[in-house]
């Protein structure tokens, strides 16, 4: 951990990096995000687990992606976070660098309404695609936008 | 005899095409989540849903004559649903198996819908989180006793070919 460490701040000396629950957790500007993790890969970070956001709704930036990497020779996590604003929510894509990332930027523009620029195919993933709304914002109402359709009765006898 | 009594042998052909409706259900298996686990084991040798004529579970909607709808229904799946209950050859009934399938269960979110009675119309409701194989069971008893009754209409509602040749 702390040769990676030691490395990783050689590697990127302007980004802030730190160890938190365990794992080493790099926090980067969104204009680095594609250098980062083209970067990572070639140190053998060569798995992305998932991407991921959290909605920090009264924070400024409001939300943070969240990329999980894995070390197949050291097995070790890493953690990469980069933090967009609500005013623009999108950051570039790394579907060019990480073929896994497409479906979880997917889900996370799904979810989150975060937009990744140069996605080849950026639709919903999960919820119908004329849904209105993205479900896992903090402001995103639990019953959802639409009012409830009425009930459906069984004919009566000789309808 | 027939010409004398018209009204009671028609009664007696209807009685007899609700008791042989009734005990030859054909359920279109729509296993969602873990109702399904139970609606398996209903249908197996331990609980044994031939017992009741009910047991020839299809995977096509156009072979079967009852939708057992067996899971929470994502919002997602509710047109698909519908479809395969358009799909389903009239006289068609539906059991809502569970509380998630009857008004979306421990599932009050965007997501599921509220209640399958909200796309297709419901015959029965099966309480349960999720019914015991002898709740289904009871479920499908109580819509036969309800065709056996005659609470759906007997002939499909379609246009007369006297109609259609008379518009």
């Amino acid at each position: 951990m702390t040769e990676l460490l030691a490395a990783l701040r050689e590697a990127f000396p302007d980004v802030a990096c730190s160890v938190a629950l365990g794992q080493a957790e790099l926090t980067v500007p969104r204009e680095r995000i594609r250098d980062v993790a083209r970067e990572l890969r070639a140190r053998g970070f060569r798995l992305l687990l998932d991407i991921t956001a959290v909605d920090r709704m009264g924070e400024r930036p409001r939300f943070e992606v969240v990329y999980h990497l894995y070390h197949l020779e050291l097995s070790d996590w890493l953690r990469l976070k980069v933090r967009v604003d609500s005013e623009r929510p999108e950051l570039p894509s790394v579907t060019g660098i990480f073929p896994a990332a497409n479906w979880p930027e997917r889900e996370c523009y799904d979810m989150f309404g975060i937009r990744f620029t140069g996605h080849p195919d950026l639709r919903r993933i999960l919820m119908p695609d004329d849904w209105e709304g993205h479900p896992l914002r903090k402001d995103y109402p639990l019953p959802g936008l639409r009012p409830l359709p009425p009930l459906v009765h069984p004919q009566p006898e000789g309808g | 005899m027939g010409v004398e009594h018209p009204p009671l042998l028609f009664t007696t052909l209807g009685r007899l095409e609700s008791w042989a409706r009734a005990n030859s259900l054909w359920p279109a298996q729509f296993g969602l989540a873990c109702c399904a686990i139970e609606m398996m084991a209903t249908a197996a040798s331990r609980f044994d849903l031939a017992r009741f004529g009910a047991e020839v579970m299809r995977a096509s909607p156009r072979q079967a004559d009852v939708m057992i709808v067996a899971g929470r229904v994502c919002q997602k799946m509710a047109p698909v649903l519908r479809e395969l209950y358009d799909q389903m050859p009239e006289p068609k009934w539906v059991i809502a198996m569970g509380v998630c399938a009857s008004n979306g269960g421990v599932f009050q979110n965007y997501a599921v819908v509220q209640g399958v009675d909200r796309i297709v119309p419901v015959d029965v409701y099966t309480p349960g989180c999720p019914p015991t194989p002898e709740g289904l069971i009871e479920g499908v008893l109580q819509l036969q006793k309800k065709i056996r009754s005659g609470g759906r209409p007997l002939a499909p509602a379609m246009p007369q070919p006297t109609e259609v040749a008379g518009a």
